[in-house]
């Protein structure tokens, strides 16, 4: 943490911390603290006075529908996305790990949708499936499939995951490479020794021994899938239709935004804010405990 | 490779390809979107090849003013709002978590440890779990539409102070002790013996943290209603609102193509750094 040998007493470290903790006082320590106490708070409709209610915001939002069919969504879409992506990251890594002669040329065609802004993979998947110009609802249509995510919540949500989740097959694939090609191949070589094909070695062995990066991509794809998801679902259904794609992050952002609902979007806030802290203390706990192989 | 399978290997590059296939398909379909007239692209199904207008929407939609009958900022203005941005984050992040990691492992002083954890912090508050209350702050201090608005809310970061806490600690004591019996301050020392050590460190952490300021999205939409202060990520969502009425899918996809293409740029050309910031600031 210290180094053994370091620099006499002076009031140079404290003019060098002095920025970062002037920005994270000012941008981050106040205005969460801000969002804790407004959380308590309910104000009236003309927002002429509030009143200090203790957890009836909470209460409020336990008792929602909306909100929660919104948590709900929020699961099944994070799942989906981290299952999605992660799976053909998986396959694809495990194929690519083989590969002799072009395996750089093959992570390099693999890698940069992760550049690519989540906006701007909404927008590219909303094109796709323009029900009246995409190439897939032109597809789809000759199987008798009527894709049309304007309409159809089924449809609309399939939409934002798979958005979600090409964007997140560049990252999946990068981690699941590196931990593949870190296990010693004599280890490979001595189950190949033994008879185990292909399949069975991936099965038996490689799968469990990246079994602690498998681990870690889940909580870093819930995260991505939970907050940084925000500008698929703006830009491709503005969580509709009929809400049917109103994730956690879009709610707080719209009813505290465009409805106004300060109580209810804090309320909001601080439930986002404990399972970021929940997910953050997960993914380091992993990390002190992390395997060598 | 372990052993000899003609089959497998096949299998393995067909698969491969595939993959590849499957990943390039929205970005081809943008780039040939992006190369027809507006006629073609509303005709569908649109086209899977390349027409031959691309110079003219590319000409047409980064000196002109993108799509007619919206109002926003030209393209140009909004890739440079964009470039600022991402540097001004990127640089900032870089140069701050650098002295903060300095002070942290190479001082004892008291609250060490407290200003430790509250840099930590910073980790498990992203911008979309305290918007209203940041947007407030933002608009209290007057930083509403301006680069400083843009960039320093965000410069704050705990992954970056990590990083380089980690390589710090890497440096054998010995170069210090050296270092001070030649009699160097605690800022030569920095400069002359820590920055070049650091150096493939820096530039590794460049390339992800110019993506990702680049990339921002929620915070520039929060922060801007001035239309030339808008960032070149943010227009396509205007853009596609205003295609409801006037579908202009040449000009939409040609401007994601270029919201795209600096980022993209970036991990291509130095793909060794970006693997290896990637990996780093994850740890």
């Amino acid at each position: 943490m210290l180094k053994r040998v370091h620099f006499p007493r002076s009031v140079l470290p404290y003019l060098l911390v002095a920025p970062q903790i002037l920005i994270t006082l000012v941008f981050f320590i106040w205005p969460a603290s801000q969002a804790v106490y407004q959380s308590f708070l309910i104000e009236d409709a003309f927002g002429l006075s509030t009143e200090f209610v203790w957890f009836e915001n909470f209460e409020l939002l336990v008792d929602d529908e909306l909100y929660l069919q919104s948590f709900g969504r929020t699961i099944f879409f994070s799942a989906a996305v981290a299952l999605l992506s992660m799976s053909a990251a998986l396959v694809l890594a495990g194929f690519a790990d083989r590969v002799v002669r072009g395996a750089t040329t093959y992570r390099t065609l693999m890698i940069w949708p992760y550049a690519v802004a989540p906006v701007l993979a909404g927008a590219l998947w909303v094109f796709m499936f323009n029900p009246t110009l995409g190439i897939f609802p032109f597809l789809l249509d000759m199987v008798g499939i009527d894709w049309n995510h304007y309409l159809n919540g089924t449809h609309a949500m399939m939409l934002v995951i798979f958005a979600a989740a090409w964007k997140q097959i560049a990252y999946n694939f990068l981690f699941y490479l590196a931990a593949m090609q870190s296990i010693p191949r004599s280890l490979i070589e001595a189950a190949a020794i033994d008879g185990a094909g292909p399949v069975r070695r991936f099965i038996d062995h490689i799968f469990p021994l990246i079994s602690p990066t498998t681990f870690f991509l889940l909580v870093i794809n819930a995260v991505y899938a939970f907050f940084d998801t925000f500008g698929i679902i703006h830009a491709v259904t503005q969580g509709g239709p009929a809400n049917s794609t109103t994730i956690l992050v879009y709610k707080v952002f719209n009813d505290g935004f465009v409805g106004l609902d300060l109580g209810g979007s804090a309320a909001q806030s601080v439930i986002l804010m404990v399972l970021v802290i929940a997910m953050t203390v997960v993914q380091f706990r992993y990390i002190e405990r992390k395997v060598e192989y | 490779m372990v052993e000899n399978r003609p089959v497998l290997n096949v299998i393995t590059h067909l698969v491969l390809i595939l993959g590849i296939v499957i990943v390039a398909l929205p970005i081809w379909i943008t780039f040939v979107a992006s190369t027809h007239d507006a006629v073609r692209m509303t005709q569908a199904p649109i086209p899977m090849l390349p027409g031959g207008h691309f110079w003219e929407n590319f000409t047409q939609t980064l000196l002109g003013s993108g799509l007619s009958g919206t109002e926003t900022a030209p393209v140009w203005r909004m890739l440079l709002n964009s470039l600022a941005m991402a540097l001004m984050i990127a640089l900032g992040k870089i140069a701050i978590s650098l002295i903060s990691a300095f002070a942290i492992v190479y001082f004892k002083f008291p609250f060490r440890m407290m200003f430790f954890w509250l840099i930590f912090v910073t980790l498990m508050l992203p911008v979309e779990v305290r918007i209203l209350p940041t947007f407030e702050v933002v608009a209290d201090l007057g930083m509403l539409n301006s680069y400083w608005g843009l960039s320093i809310p965000l410069i704050a970061s705990a992954t970056a102070t990590f990083m380089f806490r980690q390589v710090f600690l890497t440096i054998p004591d010995e170069m210090l002790e050296s270092a001070r019996i030649d009699g160097a301050g605690p800022l030569r020392f920095f400069w002359d013996i820590l920055i070049p050590l650091s150096r493939t460190n820096i530039a590794a952490l460049f390339v992800i943290l110019f993506i990702y300021g680049w990339n921002q999205y929620l915070w520039p939409l929060l922060i801007t209603t001035d239309t030339d202060m808008t960032t070149i990520v943010m227009s396509i969502k205007q853009m596609l609102e205003a295609a409801e009425q006037s579908p202009q899918w040449n000009i939409i996809m040609m401007t994601a193509l270029l919201a795209m293409l600096p980022p993209v740029f970036v991990v291509v050309a130095m793909q060794k750094l970006f693997v290896q910031g990637l990996t780093e600031t994850d740890k």
